[in-house]
């Protein structure tokens, strides 16, 4: 590959990364701070991605919209669809345990994807939606324009990194992981447990509807694939799992690391012989489910565990690893 | 009338039967191991490969072939619990629940790797519908599945009720502690469940690749439909999550029958959206189930 | 005789915490053991220990002249050893024979229709009750129900858990006069109680156990005659 080839490989690979890293993000404030299990990113993703496509997006006559709007813009409504969408969510399942939050998130995505493939007049179904634009368009053309998109990306990471680190070390954040800790007696001494939880995430929610309009922006093109439950769910709770849930660093360490991880193979799965080519992604699949059981297994806390040890008192506190 | 039995009612008994043979293992494996087992849709797949691969080198009829998909199915799962499972039980189970969800992945991408994703089938050409009394037509396969859940349910309440072995499984669902204390061996009723659990959802694999074909993601499209049917039943109710997987069924194929106007009272494409709903509404109203399941 | 179970310089706890701390303790063939104490003592974890459900840190428990520290409790029971849990002791879907029934596999008795007939004779309340799903019954009959279950398994020495905890003082004296009719049948037995004078009043010998130590153990008599004993853990005043 020729150096050119590379930088542009590389620019390739850190977008991606950095959306992940958003997504990572996200579900560290529901799942790390707030111990929600949503199994229904990918639904999230989507409200934000078909949000800012339509906002911004040329008018066409095959879908609603677009309205040509600034992508800021369709970002922002972005966030509040998706916060809005996870608001109806967790209103009516945040009070569920565990194993039954998965089923309904994972239920309410696939709807969601459903009202995606077949309303038509809405999303012109699996032929996706077209001219969706980038920010500062125009500016620079061809490949330089991945590089301020890059810039554009991160940007956004490093805010939603900050915000997030906030939250953590806020009142509200020290309560919200006394809920995630003991319910029990974070109820006792008069917190509003399912009002802390709503919270969570709603607002996880919106950070994955910014994730979403992101990814739609970056491939100028939107369709029922880009949310495929598999790379965008699963994906992200791996790397969640590898980076260290309840660290907002190792949140984008994982992401960055485990995008790494599914690029690489990539370059590697690519090279084999045709017969094998054909089947490369399920390889990636195969070792990226076999990565997610060695971390549970050997690395429960992740690359960087919680900094703050928590106020541990009864078992559903993750041990440490060992 | 009959264009009612034919295309709606029948039809929906036979999903029904499908769901339930899954939902009876998650009912058990959530009862007994106490956690939602996100790969239990991909055991189906593997079943219905695993018989695909007999009926292609033994040459036999799909149902005569289904000994070996069984086993196949039961053989892998026993194996991921071992491997995968049983080194977090000591945990909290949303680690098992998370595991499993990697476990999907696991049998989807290797089912990939060595059957590939193009879409096979059991039995080519069109099957010949079986009429009956000039006025009943409906597809052999359907009549077997009605069949099949029919045994299997005079089986399982037998088993349930009068065996050492499935009274040891409703204890431990019941108890586990106490279970323990009373000296049973906790392992061996794991090991039934998954036996149990793994054959019925072999089973199912056979019957949704025989309704339809047999792809990669088989099982896990109907992962949803069969919780929603073992939480209607009630957790840890295995007769119950039968229950549940029949009414899921039913209503899923009845919801596009023309109640009120010439039109499908529900756009057929959101057919299967009507299971996750009733999934969804159960979990907000009745999370225990109508047969009043443990919850935990 | 050598004594039937032999606690000798235990120490045990939970995750390497220890609750309690050098215990010794004997019980031989026949005996009814009353172990009693404040709130925290550690009594109810002696009796964990002894059924392996507590992290053991030194010490040996000995049965019938064989050592059991660190032996996993499925092992214990067809050893002749039975444990009722204070609390949570039924299976409430089952039904009351199906939940007899349980006792048996792990320890299968020589002769299964005479036991169930023995354990039926002890808790007659029972013989009505052996379809109906045992969480339907109250609080008393649950404790029939788990004491039952025990002895299905034939057991040579019974753990007994707080037996009398929220029961009414009608079966509160029907409790104490089974497990009497119980030993009557051969059976030794070990229990922890909070309703001391009672338990005092039918055991043979009695351990009084503070902050996770042996403080003071006799006879039961002798127990409830000794003044000390009576002001710090029988509530002060005489019986009457």
């Amino acid at each position: 590959m020729d150096p050119v080839g590379l930088l542009f490989f590389l620019v390739g690979f850190l977008i991606m990364a950095g959306i992940y890293a958003i997504l990572c993000l996200a579900l560290n404030v529901q799942w790390g701070y707030g111990g929600l299990f949503n199994a229904g990113i990918a639904g999230f993703f989507a409200v934000g991605a078909y949000t800012s496509a339509l906002l911004t997006a040329a008018p066409a006559p095959t879908h609603l919209g677009g309205f040509e709007l600034p992508v800021l813009v369709g970002i922002i409504a972005a966030a509040v669809t998706a916060g809005l969408t996870g608001w109806a969510v967790a209103k009516i399942c945040i009070r569920l345990k565990s194993d039954y939050l998965a089923m309904a998130s994972i239920g309410i995505a696939e709807i969601l994807r459903m009202v995606i493939v077949n309303e038509d007049w809405l999303t012109n179904g699996s032929l996706g939606i077209t001219n969706i634009p980038r920010p500062f368009d125009g500016l620079l053309q061809g490949r330089e324009a991945d590089i301020l998109f890059l810039a554009f990306v991160w940007v956004i990471v490093a805010i939603v990194y900050l915000v997030c680190n906030r939250l953590y070390d806020s009142p509200w954040g020290r309560t919200l992981r006394a809920v995630r800790d003991n319910e029990d007696a974070a109820r006792a001494v008069g917190k509003d447990v399912d009002s802390f939880r709503l919270q969570t995430f709603v607002i996880g929610a919106a950070l994955m509807g910014v994730a979403g309009a992101l990814s739609a922006h970056y491939f100028r093109f939107l369709s029922p694939e880009a949310t495929e439950p598999l790379l965008i769910t699963f994906l992200v709770w791996v790397m969640l799992m590898a980076g260290g849930s309840g660290n907002n660093k190792g949140a984008i360490i994982g992401a960055l690391s485990v995008w790494a991880i599914w690029s690489l193979t990539e370059i590697v799965t690519n090279r084999l012989p045709a017969e094998f080519a054909t089947r490369s992604s399920y390889i990636r699949m195969l070792l990226i489910g076999l990565l997610l059981q060695f971390v549970l297994q050997k690395y429960r806390s992740g690359l960087l565990p919680e900094r703050s040890p928590g106020i541990a008192f009864d078992k559903d506190k993750d041990k440490t690893h060992g | 009338m009959m264009e009612f039995i034919n295309f709606y009612l029948i039809p929906g008994l036979a999903l029904g039967s499908i769901y339930a043979l899954g939902a009876i293992g998650i009912s058990m494996i959530f009862g007994i191991l106490r956690f939602a087992h996100f790969a239990h849709g991909d055991v189906m797949t593997l079943g219905a490969y695993g018989t695909l691969t007999a009926v292609w080198t033994l040459g036999l009829h799909p149902l005569l072939a289904l000994p070996v998909g069984i086993v196949f199915a039961v053989l892998s799962v026993l194996a991921v619990d071992k491997v995968f499972y049983k080194p977090l039980r000591e945990l909290p189970t949303i680690y098992t629940v998370i595991a499993s969800f990697g476990v999907a992945l696991i049998f989807r991408s290797l089912i990939q790797l060595v059957w590939g994703s193009q879409n096979e089938v059991f039995i080519r050409g069109v099957q010949k519908p079986v009429v009956l009394f000039d006025l009943l037509r409906v597809s052999l396969l359907h009549l077997e599945a009605i069949a099949i859940i029919v045994g299997v349910a005079i089986a399982l309440h037998y088993f349930l009720s009068r065996t050492q072995t499935g009274r040891s499984m409703r204890a431990v669902s019941d108890n586990a502690e106490l279970a323990r204390v009373a000296g049973l061996d906790t392992e061996k009723v794991v090991r039934a469940t998954w036996i149990i659990g793994g054959s019925l959802a072999a089973i199912a694999g056979v019957l949704a690749g025989l309704d339809t074909n047999i792809q990669p993601n088989l099982g896990w499209n109907l992962i949803l439909p069969m919780f929603a049917a073992a939480i209607l039943g009630g957790i840890g109710k295995p007769m119950g999550a039968l229950l549940g997987g029949m009414v899921i069924g039913l209503v899923e194929e009845l919801s596009s029958y023309p109640w009120l106007t010439d039109e499908p009272l529900i756009n057929p494409s959101y057919k299967t959206a009507t299971a996750f709903l009733m999934m969804v509404i159960l979990l907000i109203f009745r999370p225990q189930g109508l047969l009043k399941g443990r919850l935990f | 005789m050598s004594p039937l179970l032999a606690i000798d310089g235990l120490t045990a706890g939970y995750g390497g915490l220890p609750i309690i701390d050098n215990i010794n303790l004997l019980v031989a063939q026949k005996e009814i053991i009353v172990v009693i104490g404040p709130n925290g003592a550690g009594k109810s974890t002696v009796l964990k220990s002894v059924f392996a459900l507590t992290s053991i840190l030194s010490g040996s428990i000995r049965f019938a002249d064989q050592e059991i520290a660190g032996i996993a409790t499925q092992k214990l029971v067809p050893m002749g050893i039975c444990a009722v849990p204070q609390t949570r002791n039924i299976f409430p879907s089952l039904t009351v024979r199906e939940n007899l029934d349980i006792g048996t596999y792990a320890a299968p008795p020589r002769n299964r229709a005479q036991v169930e007939e023995g354990v039926l004779t002890l808790f007659p309340d029972l013989k009505q009750k052996l379809d109906q799903p045992a969480g339907e019954l109250s609080g008393g009959q649950r404790q029939m129900v788990t004491l039952g279950r025990a002895l299905m398994s034939e057991p040579k020495l019974l753990l007994l858990d707080e037996p009398t905890a929220g029961l009414s003082p009608a079966y509160l004296e029907r409790i104490f006069d089974l497990i009497l009719a119980i030993r009557q049948t051969g059976i030794t037995i070990l229990m922890v109680e909070q309703n001391a004078r009672q338990a005092l009043s039918i055991a043979d010998r009695a351990y009084v156990l503070v902050n996770g130590r042996n403080f003071a153990s006799d006879t039961g008599a002798n127990l409830l005659a000794n003044d000390e004993i009576r002001r710090s853990f029988l509530g002060g005043s005489r019986p009457s």
